[in-house]
Order: structure tokens, then C-alpha cells, then sequence
């Protein structure tokens, strides 16, 4: 006879402007895997942010094996036993593994000085028993994030956990440590713990969860045994209506090479190898895809090409013309179109209207920019609307809005509207769907589609292996800096890319650092 | 019920428009300051006796006119604004300048300089020495740009340093001038003066002068530059989100340290205004006029705008003219530099104050609706 | 070199408060705190310390250098808690209201010389801190023990770990029970009183009465020092000895016959060159504790 763990009734949460969670009951059953699935934005981080502490609920109660316990902060979630394994790793960069477990709650011998050694004899005792290797004495920024997240995991251990929460652990993880850490919450599961997995990856779910509960806009849609239903029903819950997977795409028409990359060696941001001897082409009319964990040059390649960072040897050729050693602004001119991956740190000046950040990029030609230098405003709000209406962007109070009022989905519309607007011969895309719910996602990948068919060369970077597989003509793998295969389209299927993977450096981080 | 309406009003206009800010921060530095005084001992109507003369010429114990007070206050506020037009203008590329002080004294020095060596020609020494007087403004800032370009130092430290760098250093140099004993230098030449017959008769001898015709133009070409030109686009850009701007093609090294030049020139402008318009001689600096810090204030208040800026400069302005009326009411004149020092800290909580009335918008909202039932 | 040596005594007089107001601003920053306001602080100690002393000296004799330098730490740490109260609790902007904390010490300090001694200085006290064996001021052994036991806390106590967690990534330590604001508060505090400390020491050793000039730039230039010195207590030391012989120059310039035929200025100007220099070649933005300057707000990520 199974007991319940938790019950979370009637949770209801609300932020200006959203309701977060709309009244979710949740039942996880004590020793179960039990997923939580939902797009982004449905309410999932939410709800287990309620239930570790982090936020108040505004109604609903919250019961624990039974009794109702009121979880007004994460130190009173540790003691009643709840963990959580965050999506973005609290860890101190510059700690040790040890220093970090024992934050917060370190031991001190009799003279109340810190006591680090007796710490790091329980975290091996820990990590030997549940098959977490780790080093103790390791820095946080010298080791793999898959070790960092093992880090994470050994917090809750190390605080006597019994109910695990892991918010979207595989999102920084191959497909090889996927497979390890799947492994790792059985062994959990075996020595008694209870898991809840947030994700929105249906083979994840179907691998390990027994129950899964369905999120979708904040409200509850259900609570299905994983076994009686298949990938294609869960998606259909998580949505609203039936998905399509792959999205419809014609061959592709290859004309000539507009972007040669030859040889191109470059340090990243911290010193140490960005890329080595690096060479790739793009033609016309294709999508080329970059495969590979974050941190392996994925960043110090787009950098190389839009001119954010200058490269130690090589070329870069656009239309047989060397950019490698034009200004950001000359490159631009030379057709080279960005989509960048972090939207609001790159691609918008959020305090700027939308008219302004239309022109961004070219707010000092003609007719935006008389000869003298004085601004047209009535010529950008015109070009903005132009915009606005092509794209079907949402923005409530027009051109003049703010572009921080506008939801993500909608950002991302208006920046990919900019970017083609230049007509850019080449065009890199960097994590495009990141954060964007499914109806946006569609969108935005069938119009990569559409302007490869005009004939753009478009270099498509992303970690998510599905939309690479999805879009690209073809696919190159990028390991420690270097392209270790290119394949076409259908030569090549997931397991072998992350075996190419797997070669993958160590240094990359996803420690959310004070950002 | 419409008590409660008003109520929300002045509410949402204290969160929405940082103009109002601005000004309830200013009546809660005089109000701090009102008590000051009264803890000291001494009586604050004389604060707002002299205040009242220096903005109207009125004298209300005396009950007459006297139009040079005006004049005053419109001369003291020429630095003022001008200082608070170089912070402000640094501050919508998104850095702090506080190095106002030396950018003034360098602008001070070498219009000193141009007026005692420089060509006596009527006019054209003056538009020499004030030229000049910006350029070498513009130098000092433009240094702490490109160090901040490009050396990543941080302008806060760089531009103190300078500070006392320049203080010296105009010590050092105006020191050499044949003539010039520890303090003072030789009487500028006539046509060096910024003195203007016509304004002196019409504030009946106050020290008002052609400077103000700068000013004004400073005022009027900052808003343009900044509203009206794709430089002040690029600025902008810059100020909010330099990555983006970066990646846009902005030229960001060159827009920081253009905009700190230009931010010099402003105080150096005002360096020069103040020699050559309130002085018949040069002088050997023994401390700081203090200008370029109060600018810091101003620009704070001024929200950074053209016109916020000059009305903050007419304020600093008529609190520094009232300073004299106010010595001869007992009142120290330090608490001028106090109310500035408050506000500035009232500002900066500026978000706080957001919060504080978020947060009692929410309190009567539940009240409301508890009455409404 | 016996003349070198004898200069020690003076360096070290002058690098005793910029180290003990660094070693506040280090504690501070790697809390996450920017503490621009150390100048002012340094102001209100000084300012606080000489009054004290003025009035004390009378009454206590010698003792009462120690009860101004109480005195001092006390103004530093109520006008700190200004400073706290605006970028920790209301999430100011840290730079504004540190300058706002400057300001404000320049003029309510010769506005409270004016109340207390009608004149814009303070009226000078009898003996300032007399020195002890070989002509050293007992603040060096002051600024020792600060130092010292701020390393101490730092690295060996269960505090300073969160402490410097708080600072690299407070997420990380709120996330794990740690009340961030709290000891971003203690931070601030704390490196109020050492500034307030430092200035004491400063009036009481250079001069015997507070002026406006008294404090001038000593605040800014340790926190050039605790950029300089990578916000390590051994690199802090060193970077103080360093700015306290650049401040000494203009002082001990007259014994070597070279250098006396200078004006005195280029020796002032000497200390705040050097820092600008520093700051251009050793700029250490990499070795900042991450979060140090940004405003913590609390929500889950």
C-alpha cells in the first residue's frame, strides 16, 4: 500500500500581469518518480518554487505525508526534507565542491573555526554511496557541468533529502550524461527517495517517470500513468492540440559559398582555446547546423563571425570578401545578419521603443538619418509599423511601446523582423526558440525555412539536438573547439552526434553567477 | 470616497513621472533642512526670506525691490547648470561622472591663461579664452573615456584622482605666470572680461554677464544632440544596453569617450564662464569651488534632461546666491551643501520611494474594497 | 639608508588609515557592496573624532584619544547605516547614494564646526596621539590587528565563507538559507566603522584639528588599494604601503636636498597619479567578486 508524499491543493499563485498557477492539485506518492510536464511558461518552475519555499502561495495549502505545513522559506523546506536540484546550479564559482555542500550549514570544531575536513570525509562517504564521483577539493569552475550538477544533487544528500525536486536537468547535459543521470535517479529511487522531475522532454519522462502531471498556462490538465500513453498524447496535453514535430521543409536548392570559414584559431573570453583551426562553409539556399554541448566554441564561433571578438589566425570570407578584419558595423554592410542567442543583453535596448530598436542597426543611413545627422522619427515609426504588421508581432500600444513590454515570444519576432529586413546574405541564428512557448517556436523555424528558400546561407546554432536534426541541411559537430564531423541531412542520427559529443570539454559552466 | 481618488492620483503621478519625483525629493531636502536649522537653534524663516529675495528682488522686511538679487541668481546659476549639463550628459551613456571639479578647473585655468596672454582683441579674446577653456574641458573628460574604453577603470575612481590632479597641477601653472604672487594673479586686460554693460544697467549691477548667452545655447544644444541626432542615438543606445548597441555596430569605445569629452567641455565652459565673468583677476586655486560636485546633485534632479537640468542649475542657483541673506539671518551657509547631500541620497532611494508607495497604493486598495461592500 | 629608514615612522602613519578604511572596503565589496562613500565616512570620523577630543582632552588627559577614536568608529558606522539602509534595503543605486554620503559629509561636518566652534574647522585640541618605541603611532599596531583579524574572519570562520558566497553569488547563498541582506548589513556597517576608525587616526596623528582638507582623498585612494590588491588582505597590505610612501613624498621631499627645490605640489600630486597609473595597468576587473555592485533581489531564478 503506497503512502502520499506530498499533496500540493489548490496552489494559486499570481505575478503582475500572470497568473502563474491557477488552483493545481498535485499527488506525488512516496518513492515515485513523478514528472511535471509543461511548456515554458505553464507554471512548473513555479509550483516546485512554492513547494521549496521560495515563494508564498496566495491560496492553497501544501500537506507533508498528511499534515498540512506551511513552507515559508528553502531553510524550512531543507528541514522538512525537500531538496531541490536547480535548472541554473547555485554553486560559487570559485569554491570548492566541499565548500559548496557545506554552505549554510558548515561544522566547526571547538574553537569555532570553520572545519572543512570532516566535511569532505561525509561527502565521499556520500558520494560513494550513491554513485555520485565527484572530487571534494575540485573548484566549481574547473569541473564538467554534469560533475557540477552531481554537486547539486550531493547539497540535498548532504541535508538528509528525502524528496528530490530536479527542475530541467537535462538541459545542459549530452545526450551520454542524460543517459547518466536517468541512471542516477534510479539508484536514488532504489534507496528510497521520492522524485519529482520537472521537464518538457517526453523521452525523459518515458525513461524513468511512473507518473506524470500536466501543466498547461498555470492551470492543471491531468495526471496520467506514463506507461498507458505515448509521447504524442503527453504532447497534445502539454500544448492543447495536436503538435507537429517536424516541421514541413522542402529540399534545399544549395547555390554558391557565401560564408567560408578557413582555419580560424581563436582564445575564448577566459584565455584558454575559444576555437582551433576551424573551417566551415554555408552556402546559399542551405541551413548548416552546429551541433554541441555549451562551451565548445559554440560562442567564440559566432563571435568570429559578426565581430564581437577578434581571431588569432584565419579568415572569414562573406561573398568572397575577407570580413575577419572589418568593424561590427562593416560587417553588417556586408550582409552579415545576427540573431542572437541571449535577446535581452544582445539583441534589444529594452528601455527603447520598438521604432528604435527597428533601426538599430541602421538608425544612421537614409531615410532614417538625414545627411547631417538628424533623426526622421515619422520615417523609423513608419518602418516600424511596416514591420510590426509583416511580422504579426503583438505589441498592445504599437511602434512607440517599450520594447521590455513585450512578452518573449514577441521580442524574438521583432528581432528576426529587423534582421531580415537588411537582407542579409548570411545569417547566424543562435538558440532561437530558447524560452519561447510552441505556438512562437513554429513559427519562428518555419521562417528560417522560408528564408533559406530565398536563397540566405543560414548557420544555425543550438543546443537543442531536436531543432538541429528538425531544420538543418546539414549538420556540423563542434567539440572542444573543434568541427570533429559534418554530415548531411538523415547520414547521421542522434546517439552517433553525441558520441562526437561526448569528446566534450570540461570547462563549461552553467553556474549563474550574480547575473 | 474622492479624497481617497485624489490620493491615488498624486500616487500613480509619483510613480510614473520621475519630474514629480524630483521635485517632492527637493521639498523633502528643504524640509529635512527646515529641521536642521530648528534643532541648531536658529530661525528658518530666515532660509526662506532669503530664498524668496534672490528669486523675485523682493525684501519682505524691508518691503521694496531690489532687482540685483535676481541678477545674482541667475549669474551663480550659470555654473550650475553647466556643471549639471556635464554629469547629466556622461550619465545618458551610462557613466558617473564625477570628475566635474577638474574639468572645471582646467577649463578655469586655461581661460586664465589665454585671457592674460592672449591676443587683446575686443570680442575674440574672450571666444578665444572660453574655446579654449571647453577644449581643455574636453581633454580631461575624454581621458577618463578612453580609459574606461578601453582599460575597463572605473570612471568613479579615475575622475577623483584627476580631481586633485588638475587642482594641483593649476596650481603649479598659474603659479609661473609673471605676476602672481600665492594667491592671485595680474588684472585680466578689458577685453578679456565677459562683462557686459548693457545687462549690468539692466540688473542694476549685478554680476550677470555674456556668459548666460552660453548657457542657454548649452541648454538648447544638449536637448537637440541628444533627442534630434543619430550621435545622440548612438549615446543613448550605449547608455541602456551596451552589448546591444555593440552588437548593433554602435561604435562603443568611440561613443563613451566622445560623450566624456563633450561632458568636459560643459565644465570647462563653466571654468571659463566663472574666471573670466565674476573675476577681474586670475587666481591661484587653494580648494575647490565646488561646481562640479553640485553638478553631480543637479543632473540627479534634472533627471538627466535638458530642461530638469537647467531648472535644477536656476535652484542650486538661487540656494548659492542666498547664501549671503542668509549668513546675515544666522543662518549658516553650509546647509546648502547639506540640502544638496540630502537630496542626492533621496534620489538615489528614488527606487525606495517607488516601493514605499507601492505598497501603501496596495493598503488602501484593500481598504477600498472593504468600504465598497 | 638610516635615512630612509628613519622616514618609516611618517609612511607608516599615513598607511595606517587608508589601510584600516581598505580593509572596511574589501570586507564591504566582497560582500557585494560598492562602498563609494568610504571618503565620507572617513570625513564623519575624522570630523567626530577631533570634536571628541577637543572636548575630552581636558578631562581625561591622554585616555581620551581613545575614547574620540571610539567616538570616530561610531560616526562611521551611523552614517554608514545610511548607505546600507539605501542599496540593501531599497536597492539604490550604490554609486548614486555613496556619492549622496560624500556630499553630505562635507557639508554637514563644517556645518556642525560652525554650530560647535562659530569657524569652518574645528578648534585644535592640545596633543594629538603621541608616538610610541622608535617614533611609530600606536595606529600602526591598529591597523595590524585590523588586518589581521579581518583575514582571520574572512577565512577561517564560518561567517566570512558566507560572507564571500554572498558576494560571488548571493543566489547561491540564499538559496541555501543564508540571509544575504543580513550580512550584506553587517559588511556595510562594519567597513562604516573602520572608515570612521581610520579617520580618527588620521586627524589624531597629521594635525591637530579638522579641516576641510583633512581627510582629502585618503577614502578614494584605498579604494583604489582594494582594487589594487585584488581584494586580498595580503594584496591590500602591500598596495597600502605602497600609496601611504606615494602620501608620505611630500612630507619627507624636504630631507633630501634634491627633491627641495620642487614646489610641494608635485609631491601632492605624486599619490594620486601613482593610484590613476595603478588603476590603467593592474585594472582587476576579473578578480572583483562577481556580484559585487548589483542589487540583490530576492526571487527564485
Amino acid at each position: 500500500m503506497e503512502s502520499v508524499a506530498i499533496e500540493l491543493i489548490g496552489i494559486t499563485k499570481r505575478f503582475p500581469g500572470v497568473v502563474a498557477n491557477d488552483h493545481v492539485n498535485l499527488t506525488v506518492m512516496e518513492n515515485e518518480v513523478h514528472a511535471l510536464l509543461g511548456e515554458n511558461g505553464a507554471g512548473k518552475s513555479t509550483l516546485m518554487s512554492i513547494l521549496f519555499g521560495s515563494y508564498d502561495p496566495d491560496e492553497g495549502t501544501i500537506k507533508l505525508r498528511g499534515k498540512e505545513v506551511r513552507i515559508k522559506d528553502p531553510n524550512a523546506a531543507t528541514a522538512l526534507g525537500i531538496g531541490m536540484v536547480h535548472q541554473h546550479f547555485k554553486l560559487v564559482h570559485n569554491y570548492t565542491v566541499t565548500e559548496n555542500i557545506v554552505l549554510g550549514i558548515e561544522s566547526t570544531d571547538r574553537f569555532g573555526m570553520l572545519d572543512l575536513s570532516t566535511a569532505e570525509k561525509k561527502v565521499a562517504a556520500l558520494s560513494e554511496q550513491y554513485g555520485l564521483k565527484v572530487n571534494p577539493r575540485d573548484r566549481i569552475e574547473d569541473i564538467s557541468v554534469g560533475m557540477q550538477q552531481r554537486v547539486e544533487i550531493l547539497k540535498t544528500l548532504y541535508r538528509e533529502a528525502n524528496i528530490l525536486i530536479f527542475d530541467e536537468p537535462s538541459a545542459v547535459l549530452t545526450p551520454q550524461e542524460i543517459d547518466e543521470l536517468m541512471d542516477i535517479i534510479r539508484r536514488l529511487k532504489r534507496e528510497g527517495k521520492t522524485i519529482i522531475l520537472i521537464t518538457h522532454k517526453l523521452k525523459e519522462i518515458k525513461a524513468v517517470a511512473e507518473r506524470c502531471t500536466v501543466l498547461r498556462r498555470g492551470k492543471l490538465i491531468g495526471t496520467v500513468n506514463v506507461a498507458d500513453v505515448s509521447e504524442e498524447q503527453l504532447a497534445e496535453m502539454m500544448v492543447g492540440r495536436a503538435v507537429k514535430f517536424e516541421i514541413e521543409k522542402g529540399p534545399a536548392k544549395p547555390g554558391k559559398v557565401l560564408l567560408d570559414i578557413r582555419n580560424v584559431t581563436m582564445k575564448n573570453s577566459r584565455g584558454t582555446r575559444g576555437v582551433h583551426n576551424l573551417s566551415l562553409t554555408v552556402r546559399s539556399g542551405e541551413i548548416v547546423g552546429v551541433a554541441g554541448v555549451d562551451g565548445n566554441g559554440q560562442t567564440e564561433l559566432i563571435n568570429a563571425i559578426t565581430g564581437l571578438s577578434p581571431i588569432d589566425s584565419g579568415e572569414i570570407l562573406v561573398n568572397d570578401k575577407d570580413i575577419s578584419c572589418m568593424t561590427i558595423k562593416e560587417r553588417i554592410r556586408s550582409g552579415v545578419g545576427h540573431i542572437p542567442e541571449d535577446r535581452h543583453r544582445h539583441g534589444l535596448v529594452l528601455d527603447f521603443s520598438i521604432a528604435e530598436n527597428m533601426v538599430l542597426k541602421n538608425y544612421d543611413k537614409e531615410p532614417y538619418s538625414s545627411r547631417l545627422g538628424v533623426l526622421d522619427y515619422a520615417a523609423i515609426v513608419d518602418n516600424a509599423e511596416g514591420l510590426i504588421g509583416q511580422y504579426d508581432i503583438r505589441a498592445g500600444e504599437g511602434a512607440a511601446m517599450k520594447a521590455s513590454n513585450m512578452s518573449g515570444g514577441n521580442q524574438q519576432k521583432a528581432i528576426i523582423a529587423r534582421e531580415i529586413a537588411l537582407s542579409p546574405d548570411v545569417l547566424v541564428v543562435a538558440q532561437p526558440t530558447r524560452g519561447l512557448d510552441v505556438g512562437a517556436i513554429e513559427y519562428i523555424r518555419k521562417r528560417i525555412v522560408a528564408e533559406r528558400d530565398k536563397g540566405r546561407a543560414i548557420l544555425l546554432v543550438s543546443f537543442e539536438l531536436d531543432e538541429i536534426m528538425n531544420l538543418c541541411d546539414r549538420i556540423a559537430i563542434l567539440s572542444k573547439g573543434e568541427i570533429v564531423g559534418v554530415f548531411n541531412e538523415g547520414e547521421v542520427d542522434e546517439h552517433q552526434i553525441g558520441f562526437l559529443m561526448a569528446g566534450s570539454v570540461k570547462n563549461a559552466t552553467n553556474v549563474e553567477a550574480g547575473r | 470616497m474622492r479624497h481617497n481618488g485624489q490620493r491615488r492620483n498624486l500616487r500613480t503621478l509619483l510613480m510614473t513621472s520621475d519630474g514629480a519625483l524630483s521635485v517632492m525629493v527637493v521639498l523633502l531636502g528643504f524640509l529635512c533642512g527646515t529641521i536642521l536649522i530648528l534643532l541648531v537653534g536658529r530661525n528658518p524663516s530666515g532660509m526662506y526670506k532669503a530664498i524668496l529675495q534672490v528669486l523675485t528682488g523682493y525684501n519682505i522686511d524691508r518691503g521694496r525691490f531690489y532687482v540685483r538679487y535676481v541678477g545674482e541668481w541667475l549669474a551663480q546659476s550659470m555654473p550650475f547648470i553647466l556643471c549639471g549639463l556635464s554629469m547629466a550628459f556622461a550619465a545618458r551613456v551610462g557613466l558617473f561622472n564625477i570628475g566635474g571639479e577638474g574639468q572645471y578647473v582646467v577649463g578655469l585655468t586655461v581661460a586664465q591663461f589665454v585671457a592674460l596672454l592672449g591676443p587683446q582683441i575686443p570680442v575674440m579674446h574672450w571666444v578665444l579664452a572660453l574655446s579654449l577653456a571647453m577644449l581643455a574641458g574636453a581633454a580631461w573628460g575624454g581621458i577618463v573615456g578612453a580609459l574606461k574604453a578601453k582599460f575597463e577603470v572605473s570612471e568613479v575612481v579615475a575622475t577623483i584622482m584627476l580631481n586633485y590632479i588638475a587642482l594641483y597641477a593649476s596650481r603649479i601653472f598659474v603659479m609661473k605666470i609673471p605676476g602672481t604672487n600665492t594667491y592671485k594673479t595680474p588684472d585680466f586686460p578689458v577685453t578679456a572680461l565677459l562683462r557686459s554693460e548693457f545687462l549690468e544697467r539692466l540688473t542694476k549691477g549685478s554680476m550677470l554677464n555674456l556668459g548666460i548667452i552660453f548657457v542657454v545655447l548649452s541648454v538648447i544644444v544638449y536637448w537637440f544632440v541628444i533627442e534630434k541626432t543619430r550621435l545622440g542615438f548612438a549615446l543613448r543606445a550605449t547608455g541602456l544596453n551596451k552589448e546591444a548597441a555593440r552588437c548593433s555596430g554602435i561604435p562603443v569605445v568611440r561613443s563613451i569617450i566622445f560623450s566624456m569629452a563633450i561632458a568636459g567641455a560643459f565644465a570647462g565652459l563653466a571654468g571659463g564662464i566663472v574666471s573670466l565673468g565674476s573675476f577681474k583677476f586670475g587666481r591661484v586655486l587653494a580648494g575647490n569651488d565646488g561646481y562640479g560636485f553640485a553638478g553631480i546633485a543637479v543632473a540627479l534632479v534634472g533627471n538627466n534632461t535638458a530642461p530638469g537640468t537647467a531648472l535644477a542649475g536656476l535652484l542650486f542657483g538661487m540656494l548659492s546666491s542666498a547664501q549671503p541673506l542668509m549668513e546675515s539671518n544666522r543662518i549658516p551657509k553650509e546647509i546648502t551643501f547639506i540640502i544638496q547631500g540630502l537630496v542626492v541620497v533621496f534620489i538615489a532611494i528614488r527606487a525606495g520611494f517607488r516601493i514605499f508607495i507601492r505598497y501603501s497604493m496596495k493598503k488602501s486598495a484593500i481598504k477600498e474594497t472593504v468600504i465598497d461592500e | 639608508m638610516s635615512s630612509i629608514l628613519s622616514k618609516i615612522p611618517t609612511i607608516l602613519m599615513l598607511v595606517s588609515p587608508i589601510l584600516i578604511t581598505a580593509t572596511g572596503g574589501m570586507v564591504c565589496e566582497r560582500s557585494g557592496v560598492v562602498n563609494i562613500a568610504l571618503e565620507g565616512l572617513m570625513v564623519f570620523g575624522a570630523f567626530a573624532a577631533a570634536t571628541a577630543h577637543f572636548f575630552l582632552e581636558p578631562v581625561l588627559g591622554p585616555g581620551s584619544i581613545w575614547v574620540a577614536l571610539l567616538i570616530g568608529s561610531v560616526a562611521g558606522l551611523v552614517f554608514s547605516y545610511i548607505h546600507a539602509f539605501a542599496s540593501i534595503s531599497l536597492n539604490a543605486d550604490q554609486t548614486v547614494s555613496g556619492t549622496g554620503i560624500n556630499l553630505l559629509a562635507n557639508g554637514v561636518t563644517i556645518f556642525l564646526a560652525q554650530v560647535f566652534f562659530k569657524q569652518d574647522r574645528t578648534k585644535q585640541f592640545m596633543l594629538g596621539m603621541m608616538p610610541g618605541p622608535g617614533g611609530i603611532y600606536p595606529t600602526a599596531y591598529i591597523a595590524l590587528a585590523v588586518i589581521l583579524s579581518v583575514w582571520f574572519m574572512l577565512y577561517r570562520r564560518r561567517f566570512g565563507l558566507r560572507l564571500r558566497a554572498c558576494g560571488e553569488n548571493p543566489q547561491a547563498a540564499a538559496s541555501v538559507g543564508i540571509n544575504v541582506l543580513k550580512i550584506r548589513y553587517i559588511a556595510v556597517l562594519l567597513s562604516g566603522v573602520l572608515a570612521g576608525l581610520a579617520g580618527g587616526c588620521l586627524v589624531l596623528t597629521t594635525n591637530t584639528q579638522f579641516n576641510s582638507t583633512t581627510v582629502n582623498g585618503h577614502g578614494f585612494i584605498a579604494l583604489a588599494v582594494v582594487s589594487f590588491g585584488r581584494w586580498k588582505p595580503e594584496g591590500i597590505a602591500g598596495a597600502s604601503l605602497l600609496f601611504g610612501t606615494a602620501l608620505a613624498f611630500s612630507i619627507i621631499a624636504n630631507d633630501f636636498s634634491i627633491l627641495r627645490g620642487m614646489p610641494t605640489e608635485v609631491f601632492n600630486i605624486m599619490p594620486y597619479a601613482i593610484t590613476l597609473l595603478t588603476l590603467v595597468l593592474f585594472s582587476g576587473k576579473n578578480y572583483a567578486p562577481r556580484a559585487a555592485g548589483k542589487p540583490y533581489e530576492k526571487g527564485a531564478s
